[in-house]
């Protein structure tokens, strides 16, 4: 302790640099000025002609029209789904399906540079981002699933298992390209054909896709887009010719599916909010912690649902550590997400940023203490700079519900029990971060999590190869991974010929 | 003379006691007066599984295992008043089988169902499977003893604690389940086996946020009403028959967890 105080470890930030901007071209990404939607493998235009426009967040300029899909157009991608999986897609030969999905993936990465920028332009994250983790996951997944299409009676000895039929996706708008790929990929490797529908702010590279998808000369129907807001959600969900419902997004909006296709007895799979604890114990490499929270919480300015947005600090190292932490947060640069050098991009939407400043104006009326970084946001688009409360009681509404920004909310625990405690007194149960030196401690601590992701000595990392999805109300159902073909696959075939 | 039997009182089965409801009535089924559980019944039956259930999954699961087992032994040792009760021989010596048979799962589920993940990067990445929670079971009424053993055991292989709602209309083999569990070390909490009516109790369970999951095989025409009140806290809902039989059934009771592990010098 004393040590630290007599002299800082590290000089101070110098405050005089300046960056030169070091935009990525956009001139590489040529958009229509307006988008039908994609079913049967043709553009059609929306039955009752509504269209909306899908802007650029960082600066609020319109980019597209984009269709609002109503219910005779989700009626006619069900229906263009329905006859792709009966004329050919799940009696194609299994090596075929697994070509297609490869030819997929390659064409995703000899495009990524396009994808990446069209990401940054529609959501608002940084190049950096979309260029080194959505377009190469994005690109793996296909790669990873394609490889199972014809190793399915492998994965499931003794399970007979068979395509479910049409696939209804719904996804969400932070990931939009990346959360294409971990439901089209899984459904079409197990022989489904599916109906998707990007999340309303953020189409464009799922329209985008769809020329891969003409390129790599898959047929008409096996996938269709259709764009819109909640409404054509619902209709997909409600949709009696959809097998199997998979849906990303909020614990509210997931609740309500679940509702609705009670007593249908069609598959579902849920995917939703998260409030995930950050554990830092007094033994961890300390640089590396920081590292980790930093890339925990403003990872996409923090619109991400396994974001370790509480951070449970051990008493004896939270001065230091939060010190740190503050010095850190300073040198984040916040801006252009089309800038190579930006940290933190802009707010995906008006909406979101009202409920991150709800929210954060809570957290100061109930008594937080809070700290931002000295950073100028852009004049125009939608910005919040990266935001530490301390002094947070587990009774906050910034301690319970989840936040979905750059927002992160400090807690302190004395022991390892203590830890367990606080990290699991929420609702959800989507991921925990554990940092300690020890290796048994981060397996008795993996244990006790009720998360269905534990990082150790790291934080959001993905992997194709990986399962990925919730305990409680963070949802049901796994993505990625072998078990991540399961929701996509029937098994009433299988004989039932056991005990007796 | 001959000796005048002693009669069995029939209760509920809650925290590993056999109480009366606390509400104090009975209905009538099978030709006995048995216990008609209140909805507190329901809520102390649910805090009882969730104070039991850490400690059943704390077992090793060869532990388990052999806790199961020894189910298996104790229905074998009941066996004629199970016959009684429920429809005979054959049905009782299926459910023997049947529990004997999941029992043997306890060591070697991880194994069947877990994964270790080639990730790219320096991390031992490895899936593997945890029970739920607290499930709740709403029982079939037929056949009365079998179909319970069929749902009862694949959660409880798996870790889980239950509460589980006896068939409203031939409940008593059930409750004689229950005196099996209870000589079996089985921790108290563990099962809970509540009977009563079905219309007025499922709902409680359904929309019970401390619930987990719900198996609602057994609810016939409420089934998509429990469904619906499942949502509330987003439960895992299970729809097997009675007939299901698999590792698999289990599974509908796990969740998966998956841990980045460190690799370095």
């Amino acid at each position: 302790m004393t040590d630290l105080e007599r002299k800082p470890d590290r000089a101070p930030v110098p405050s005089g640099w300046t960056y030169a901007p070091a935009p990525e071209a956009r001139d590489i990404v040529r958009l229509e000025e307006r988008y039908g939607l994609f079913v049967g493998g043709e553009w059609i235009e929306p039955r009752g002609g509504e269209t909306y426009p899908t802007i650029d967040p960082s600066t609020e300029e319109p980019l597209a029209q984009v269709a609002q899909a109503g219910p005779e157009d989700v009626a006619l991608a069900v229906d263009a789904a329905r006859v792709a999986f009966e004329n050919g897609w799940s009696a194609l030969w299994p090596s075929a399906r697994a070509k297609y999905l490869f030819r997929v993936a390659r064409l995703l990465q000899e495009r990524a540079r396009e994808f990446a920028v069209l990401e940054s332009l529609n959501g608002g994250k940084p190049i950096r981002e979309s260029r080194d983790v959505d377009l190469p996951l994005a690109a793996a997944h296909f790669f990873y699933y394609a490889g199972w299409a014809d190793k399915l009676e492998y994965a499931f000895p003794n399970r007979r298992p068979r395509p479910v039929g049409v696939a209804g996706q719904i996804i969400p708008w932070n990931f939009p390209l990346l959360m294409l790929a971990w439901k089209i990929a899984p459904a079409l490797a197990a022989g489904n054909t599916v109906v998707l529908k990007p999340a309303e702010t953020t189409p464009l590279s799922a329209l985008l896709f769809c020329d891969v998808l003409r390129q790599a000369e898959l047929p008409p129907g096996v996938v269709n887009i259709v764009t819109g807001d909640g409404r054509t959600g619902a209709e997909l969900v409600k949709h009696p010719g959809v097998d199997k419902v998979a849906f990303t997004g909020s614990t509210e909006v997931g609740k309500a599916i679940q509702r609705e296709l009670a007593g249908t007895g069609k598959k579902l799979t849920l995917e939703l909010g998260g409030k995930a604890a950050n554990v830092i114990f007094d033994d961890a490499a300390l640089d590396q912690a920081v590292e980790g929270i930093v890339n925990g919480i403003y990872f996409n300015q923090g619109h991400v649902c396994c974001a370790g947005s509480r951070l449970l600090v051990q008493e004896s190292i939270y001065e230091p550590l939060i010190a740190k932490l503050k010095r850190r947060l300073a040198t984040l640069r916040v801006g252009d997400p089309l800038d190579k050098n930006t940290d933190v991009g802009a707010i995906n939407s008006r909406q979101q940023l009202d409920k991150i400043t709800e929210l954060v104006a809570s957290g100061q009326e109930e008594g937080a203490e809070i700290y931002q970084p000295p950073c100028r946001l852009p004049e125009r688009g939608y910005f919040f700079a990266p935001t530490v409360f301390t002094n947070v009681a587990q009774s906050y509404r910034i301690a319970q519900e989840e936040i979905f920004g750059p927002v992160l909310s400090v807690l302190t625990f004395r022991t390892p029990e203590e830890a367990v405690e606080k990290a699991n007194n929420t609702a959800y149960g989507l991921s925990a971060g554990v940092w300690t030196e020890k290796g048994s401690r981060i397996l008795w601590m993996a244990q006790r999590l009720h998360a269905g992701v534990v990082w150790a000595n790291t934080y959001n990392r993905f992997d194709p190869a990986s399962p990925f999805g919730g305990y409680k109300e963070s949802g049901f159902g796994r993505e990625g991974g072998l078990h991540g073909l399961e929701p996509y696959l029937d098994f009433s075939g299988k004989p039932d010929t056991f005990g007796g | 003379m001959t000796r005048l039997p002693i009669r069995k009182t029939y209760k509920l089965f809650l925290g590993g006691a056999f109480p009366r409801s606390e509400s104090g009535r009975t209905y009538e089924a099978q030709g006995q007066n048995v216990a008609r559980a209140s909805r507190k019944d329901v809520r102390d039956a649910v805090r009882a599984a969730r104070s039991a259930q850490p400690k059943w999954a704390g077992m090793t699961a060869y532990n388990r295992g052999q806790v199961l087992y020894r189910v298996a032994e104790m229905m074998e040792a009941r066996s004629a008043d199970l016959a009684a009760l429920a429809s005979g021989r054959d049905e009782v010596e299926r459910a023997i089988d049947r529990m004997l048979w999941y029992a043997g799962w306890a060591d070697k589920l991880a194994q069947v169902i877990g994964t270790a993940n080639p990730v790219a990067g320096p991390y031992f990445n490895f899936t593997v499977p945890e029970p739920t929670g607290v499930v709740a079971i709403v029982a079939s009424d037929e056949p009365p003893l079998d179909a319970l053993v069929a749902r009862l055991a694949p959660v409880l292989v798996g870790g889980n604690a239950t509460v589980v709602l006896a068939s409203e209309r031939r409940p008593l083999p059930a409750i004689e389940l229950a005196e099996a569990l209870a000589t079996s070390d089985v921790p108290g909490g563990v099962v809970n086996i509540l009977t009563g009516l079905r219309e007025a109790l499922a709902p409680v369970l359904a929309a019970h946020m401390d619930v987990n999951a719900i198996d609602v095989g057994g609810a016939d025409g409420v089934a998509p009403e429990l469904e619906r009140l499942a949502a509330e806290n987003v439960k895992r809902v299970v729809r097997s028959s009675g007939d299901d039989q698999s590792p698999w059934e289990i599974a509908a009771f796990l969740e998966l967890k998956t841990v980045w592990h460190p690799i370095g010098r």
